[in-house]
């Protein structure tokens, strides 16, 4: 009785049928507007996000930021939206018109597609599948496509380039990141995202699976495009990436979109590692739910933002040498020793956090171990490598 | 409900156009598109015939898996191939590749 | 006529047109974009036969990764060939023709199934958890299961190595 939201929607419902509409027609229509609801609130938070992110980037670089319209400068992200709705919206010539066109679209839709199975309250969902972690890859990875589409209607070689390096980044740290993904599939035993976050209601999955959600976190900043993986609009080599000859709104939504996966990246971080909506008091106030669940998407939002401040880029062969030399291999190794701990635990009914805690604790030491002796054999290569190249000028001053 | 017939009809029209483009297309990628589209007709058909007839059975939803991860591999085989060739020879027009016939 | 069958008819003219469009579009790029409409029309075809499970898999190995590999492989080779070319080869009518008779050879074999209509389904998360099992499940699937994880892995390593730039002193 006390679930606000089954309320209101009871309430709009009720109203609708009173109207002299059919159920089944009330039904579908209330779907339309759910969706168009939680479509426009992920847009308006994006705004408040593009806010939120350069101001905090200006105090971590010690700037102010926006300060002169409205408050604090809030309303500043309203006002860019505003300039960039009046400019016109170029298509160069011999750009590929249609696909010039859908591009900025498909990219938008992929990313706010993600939301349609985030719990966001109990009782608030926009639809419970039974494959909701698949559908989140599945249609979080459209957004590659638009990129594709983006470089290759606009017929610029620096939009090109742009999106090859962007495809080729995407498609490779999806690896390690369905790998990931799986972990808590596996733990929560099932691949929808409700039940997850019901099964973290006695224990965060970060704490069965600490490893694994720092592995995710990586991968999607390299999904993301964020900084240190910002390779894909490298002002200094390829201009500005796959969006150079977008102009006005077309920009502006490649430019949304990209703040609305960053947030949307945050939120399922903490719907599948840091337990969603759970928190104390939410079966009393399922209200309060809401506010966890935001107040955990900000803080790994925030995250974000100061390894943006903070790290400079990668090299292309570092970005690629680092997935699949590093986090993959490391990926498969936790996600195996996961899944048969899991299996034994469960048998033998040791304590299941102590059992993942010390084996992730294990992998790290390992891991930490075969790096120093890779260093340690990689300097006395260079070292050997070195010496007779002396001794050979050496000899040849003789 | 939608008839069994209508989901038949749609896969059969679906694997001539795959097969027109097989046979039809100088392009070896163009190729490799029209055996995809052979492919998901038949993978229509499969799925049509579990729901319909053997829903109780997995061995239709099993096929569809085992078809999805075939044309995975085909794919990636069958691009390096054309990559390879292209490398060698700078073509990718099938009636061009003609080292082995004469 | 039900929602269902509004929605069937729009999802295989979507297929089907996009399928045409593949095969005849002059320029390949566009043939690739079509073709993942096409593919997108498939999946939405996958709801309609109630397996959520496999219309998101479709998108996520179709749509994710084949036809961006495709796309990319065209992006890679438009060199030699260049998009006023003629796109299909001299035996075109020939093959225009062969497909049409295998059109009706298959539409007259189609149209003796016996119409059947669906029987109840076990619910979605039962059916996904059988499928799961009977994926690992020795009286299952486990030996097609295995022997399409050896085939990835071969397929992997020898795109990979068939691609591979030649050595110099090749």
């Amino acid at each position: 009785m006390s679930d606000p939201f089954v309320i209101v929607g009871q309430f709009i419902k009720e109203l609708l049928i009173g109207l002299g509409l059919e159920a089944a027609l009330t039904a579908v229509l209330l779907r339309i507007v759910g969706a168009a609801v939680l479509g426009g609130l992920v847009g308006a938070a994006a705004i408040l996000t593009i806010w939120a992110e350069r101001k905090l980037l200006a105090r971590i670089q010690d700037r102010i930021g926006p300060n002169r319209v409205g408050p604090y400068g809030l309303l500043q992200s309203f006002a860019d939206v505003l300039k960039l709705i009046t400019k016109e919206f170029l298509i160069p010539r011999g750009a590929d018109r249609y696909v010039f066109i859908m591009a900025p679209l498909v990219v938008v839709a992929g990313v706010i597609g993600m939301w349609a199975v985030m719990p966001l309250a109990p009782g608030l969902v926009g639809t419970e599948i039974n494959v909701g972690v698949l559908y989140v890859i599945a249609i979080g990875a459209i957004g590659t496509l638009g990129i594709m589409m983006a470089g290759l209607s606009s017929n610029n070689k620096y939009a090109l380039l742009g999106a090859f390096r962007t495809v080729a980044q995407m498609l490779s740290y999806t690896v390690p990141m369905l790998l990931t993904l799986l972990i808590p599939v596996m733990l929560a035993g099932s691949m929808g995202m409700l039940t997850i976050v019901e099964a973290q209601s006695s224990a965060w999955f970060i704490l069965l699976a600490p490893l694994a959600a720092i592995i995710f976190f990586i991968s999607s900043l390299a999904e993301l495009g964020r900084t240190p993986f910002d390779l894909q609009e490298a002002e200094s080599e390829i201009v500005a990436g796959f969006h150079i000859e977008y102009s006005g709104m077309g920009f502006g939504m490649f430019m949304m979109a990209e703040f609305v996966h960053a947030f949307t990246i945050s939120a399922l971080f903490s719907v599948i590692f840091l337990g969603g909506w759970q928190g104390p008091g939410v079966e009393a106030f399922p209200l309060l739910g809401l506010f966890y669940f935001i107040l955990k998407t900000a803080l790994i939002y925030f995250v974000v933002i100061w390894l943006r401040g903070t790290f400079p880029r990668l090299r292309i062969d570092q970005m690629n040498a680092f997935n699949w030399k590093f986090i993959t291999p490391l990926a498969l190794v936790v996600f195996m020793v996961t899944a048969i701990l899991d299996k034994l635990a469960v048998q033998a009914d040791f304590n299941r956090t102590a059992v993942h805690l010390g084996s992730n604790a294990i992998i790290v030491l390992g891991t930490l171990f075969i790096l120093r002796a890779h260093a340690a054999s990689q300097r006395r290569r260079k070292e050997v490598a070195d010496r007779p190249q002396i001794q050979h000028s050496e000899a040849a001053g003789d | 409900m939608v008839p069994l017939s209508w989901y038949l009809i749609l896969a059969a029209a679906l694997f001539a156009v795959g097969i027109f483009g097989v046979l039809a297309r100088r392009n070896a990628i163009a190729i490799l598109m029209g055996i995809e589209l052979m492919l998901n007709a038949v993978n229509l058909n499969l799925l049509a015939f579990w729901r319909y007839l053997w829903s109780d059975n997995l061995t239709g939803v099993v096929f569809v898996i085992m078809v999805l991860a075939v044309a995975a591999a085909e794919v990636a085989v069958g691009l390096a191939l054309i990559i390879s060739i292209y490398r060698r020879r700078s073509t990718v027009v099938a009636e061009e590749i003609d080292l082995l016939k004469w | 006529m039900t929602l269902a069958q509004l929605i069937f008819l729009a999802a295989a003219a979507v297929t089907l047109v996009a399928a045409i469009m593949v095969v005849t579009a002059p320029r390949l790029i566009h043939a690739g974009l079509w073709l993942i409409l096409s593919l997108a029309g498939i999946a939405v075809l996958f709801i309609l036969l109630d397996n959520g499970f496999l219309a998101v898999v479709q998108v996520a190995i179709y749509i994710d990764a084949i036809a961006i590999l495709i796309i990319i492989a065209v992006m890679l080779t438009r060199a030699v060939m260049s998009d006023a070319d003629r796109q299909i080869n001299r035996m075109g009518l020939a093959a225009a023709f062969a497909s049409l008779i295998l059109l009706a050879g298959l539409l007259a074999m189609v149209l003796q199934v016996p119409a059947a209509s669906p029987a109840p389904l076990v619910e979605a998360e039962v059916n996904l958890d059988a499928l799961g099992r009977a994926l690992v499940d020795v009286d299952g699937f486990i030996l097609p299961f295995e022997v399409a994880s050896v085939l990835l892995v071969a397929a992997l390593v020898g795109a990979i190595l068939v691609a591979m730039a030649p050595a110099r002193g090749d």
